[in-house]
């Protein structure tokens, strides 16, 4: 393997006719990095990736390995040359070879000696746990079989980038974990660069050094799983991380406190009081400052598990009424609307049941609070 | 599902009637008749006469040769010009529905009415003649009909169609992201022909040339209006053609048509084989 340090990808853009599935993707990889993309299907997240291994030809931009120009959509290097893996949502695996011959395609095309493929199959196959099913079809395996193989197939050689289109979107639920920890588990040993793609934040959360969270082609975020999860960007990031409970609402007072932002938002469901950590440059922070005084209306996010049944001393009160309560196992997820102000919806998650059309108090902490002003181009926050 | 589990109703079973009896009529019927027919003389006794009789006639038994000189050959050709062909065309190219049209043209139109047309296109005063020698390339007039190069090719317009159809339906089947996987392990687009595509087309392309190698040998109007049937493309077809309706001997006719089945059977037994030897897997994996 050619040893690098950072892949890097400038103003990558693909269009199709009018559409444009990638628009100006700028993003560093460094090596043995973990990157996920994130993204609802339609995000170009797929495309994105395709067009790193080539396979998809980019319209504009450029793709450096160091020094290294693989590509600046006039001259690129094919994709058979660019020594990168590449797993497949629905395995491709050739069905006319056995798991040792498919394991073996890559290493055979580079003229390796009979006993160097042998070994480096047997060894492939032990780190994916399937030792004795080398002589096996892959039509005689399970889908996680068969995907296990397909990642053995890539990293028999030892690819400088590993890249996984939604390699566990075909699996049952109870295999996607699984493959998931081993995924986990394999990363952690080879340490391969690796971009993986899906649409699973449970996924994305788990494996990823950082998450890239994108939409329409856009990047709309980059950051580690904590970040992403706690604090989103914009409110398309946060509904895609679990947000929900958005609600417009003007503020009516801000101030600065102890490095925080205070905001109080009169919404129709009542009076919210918000503790923003928005830091100094934060574009979010800007855009909140504008709408205070533009007086804008502003829109939450509150995560379901936030807001607390049962009343609380103090500010952000809720009075609801329940009318949708499902039974999740560890809590209740309920549907609520305030009183007053049937078109208020809340949504919470309680351990004490609460049954249909009782009234209830809720409450969720200030610094709970996410407020996004409405932007016209959706910022772009980046953690380096 | 239990529905499916449980026997067929006698009432279901009666839908089967009229394919059955359409099969025992127009299939087994007639076959088993000329098999008998072939095993008679025309007095009704039992004999052997009819094939002893082919294959001692130099003029009858020289037809096999003949008829295999020209289907085998033009069926290697239109196969091989079919897979590249359909390899082109696997993900749709600009045009494709004008270039399926004039490839299922002459299907439709029937053997007769393009050998007629030939026969004036490529004849002695055709165009196709008048531009070679417009053109400089010969100063004669080109021989293509009344000979080998006719009878080839008007077998060759018909079967290449099918050939081709059947194997673009075949390929581009194959899970397009087989290909992405073959050239992500390090395979240029000539490797992942060979290695990937051409196994896995391997059923289709056996499946082509049996059927279009059933269609050649049996060649008779082809023969008759393009070639020189009475000479050296006396095809088999027309032999046995001779026998029942020049000669009126029947049981001859039935003989030699049992004699085309078997070489038939075998050449496709032969194709088989070498299918299965070049291909083991599993039938194509699809998307998902």
């Amino acid at each position: 393997m050619k040893d690098f340090k950072c892949i890097s990808v400038r103003g990558m853009t693909k269009r199709f006719g009018d559409k444009v599935a990638v628009d100006n993707f700028s993003l560093e990889f460094g090596k043995e990095e973990f990157v996920t993309f994130l993204g609802p299907s339609g995000c170009g997240k797929s495309t994105a990736l395709n067009c790193i291994t080539g396979l998809i030809p980019i319209t504009s931009g450029e793709i450096f390995i160091d020094d290294e120009c693989i590509d600046d959509a006039h001259r690129s290097v094919p994709p058979e040359k660019r020594e990168f893996g590449m797993v497949f949502q629905n395995y491709a695996l050739f069905p006319h070879l056995t798991v040792k011959e498919n394991v073996a395609f890559g290493l055979k095309l580079r003229k390796l000696g009979k006993a160097e493929v042998e070994r480096r199959v047997g060894d492939a196959l032990r780190l994916v746990h399937l030792e004795g099913y080398a002589s096996k079809f892959p039509a005689q395996m399970s889908g996680g079989e068969q995907q296990r193989v397909a990642i053995a197939r890539c990293i028999v050689l030892e690819p400088r980038l590993l890249l996984l289109d939604e390699p566990l979107s075909n699996l049952d639920a109870k295999l996607r974990v699984e493959l998931r920890y081993e995924l986990k588990a394999l990363h952690e040993r080879l340490k391969v660069t690796t971009i993986y793609v899906t649409h699973d934040q449970t996924e994305a959360l788990a494996l990823s050094d950082r998450i890239v969270v994108l939409r329409l082609g856009k990047i709309q975020q980059v950051g580690t799983p904590e970040r992403i999860f706690s604090d989103p960007a914009n409110p398309f990031v946060a509904d895609f991380v679990g947000f929900k409970n958005a609600w417009e609402g003007r503020i009516e007072s801000l101030e600065e406190k102890g490095g925080a932002l205070c905001a109080r938002v009169r919404t129709k469901g009542g009076l919210l009081e918000a503790r923003l950590s928005y830091s100094e440059g934060d574009p979010r922070r800007a855009d909140i400052v504008a709408a205070y005084k533009s007086g804008q209306s502003v829109t939450t996010a509150i995560r379901p598990e936030d807001i607390v049944a049962g009343a609380r001393s103090g500010s952000n009160v809720l009075r609801c009424i329940a009318d949708l309560v499902e039974y999740q196992g560890h809590a209740n997820s309920i549907s609520a609307c305030i009183k007053g102000c049937e078109e208020s919806r809340v949504d919470l998650r309680s351990v004490s049941s609460v049954s249909y059309g009782e009234s209830f108090d809720a409450s969720v902490a200030p610094d709970k609070v996410l407020l996004f002003a409405p932007s016209p181009e959706a910022p772009t926050v980046g953690v380096p | 599902m239990r529905a499916a589990l449980t026997r067929p109703k006698a009432g279901a079973m009666a839908l089967l009637v009229p394919a059955v009896v359409f099969i025992l009529l127009l299939f087994l019927y007639p076959f088993g008749y000329g098999l008998y027919m072939s095993l008679t003389d025309p007095g009704g006794a039992f004999s052997l006469g009819n094939y002893t009789r082919f294959f001692q006639d130099a003029r009858d038994f020289r037809t096999i040769g003949v008829t295999l000189g020209i289907s085998v050959p033009v069926t290697l050709i239109a196969v091989a010009l079919a897979v590249p062909l359909a390899y082109h065309m696997r993900r749709g190219v600009p045009g494709e529905r004008l270039i399926s049209f004039f490839l299922i043209v002459p299907v439709t139109l029937g053997t007769v009415l393009i050998s007629e047309g030939m026969l004036t296109f490529m004849g002695p005063n055709g165009w196709l003649n008048q531009l070679i020698m417009a053109l400089g390339l010969s100063k004669t007039p080109v021989r293509f009909t009344h000979n080998y190069a006719g009878v080839a090719i008007s077998v060759g317009l018909q079967g290449f169609p099918y050939a081709f159809l059947m194997l673009l339906g075949y390929i581009s089947g194959i899970n397009p992201d087989l290909e992405k996987a073959s050239q992500m392990l390090g395979a240029n687009k000539w490797q992942t022909f060979w290695k990937v595509l051409f196994p896995l087309m391997v059923p289709g392309i056996a499946i082509a040339f049996c059927l279009n190698f059933v269609m050649a040998f049996s060649v008779f109007p082809s023969a008759v209006l393009l070639g020189q049937p009475s000479g050296p493309q006396r095809v088999i077809a027309y032999a046995a053609y001779q026998w029942a309706f020049e000669k009126f001997n029947f049981n001859a006719a039935a003989a030699i048509s049992m004699i085309m089945a078997v070489i038939e059977l075998v050449v496709i037994a032969f194709i088989l084989a070498w299918r299965s030897k070049m291909y083991k897997g599993a039938s194509i994996v699809g998307k998902g």
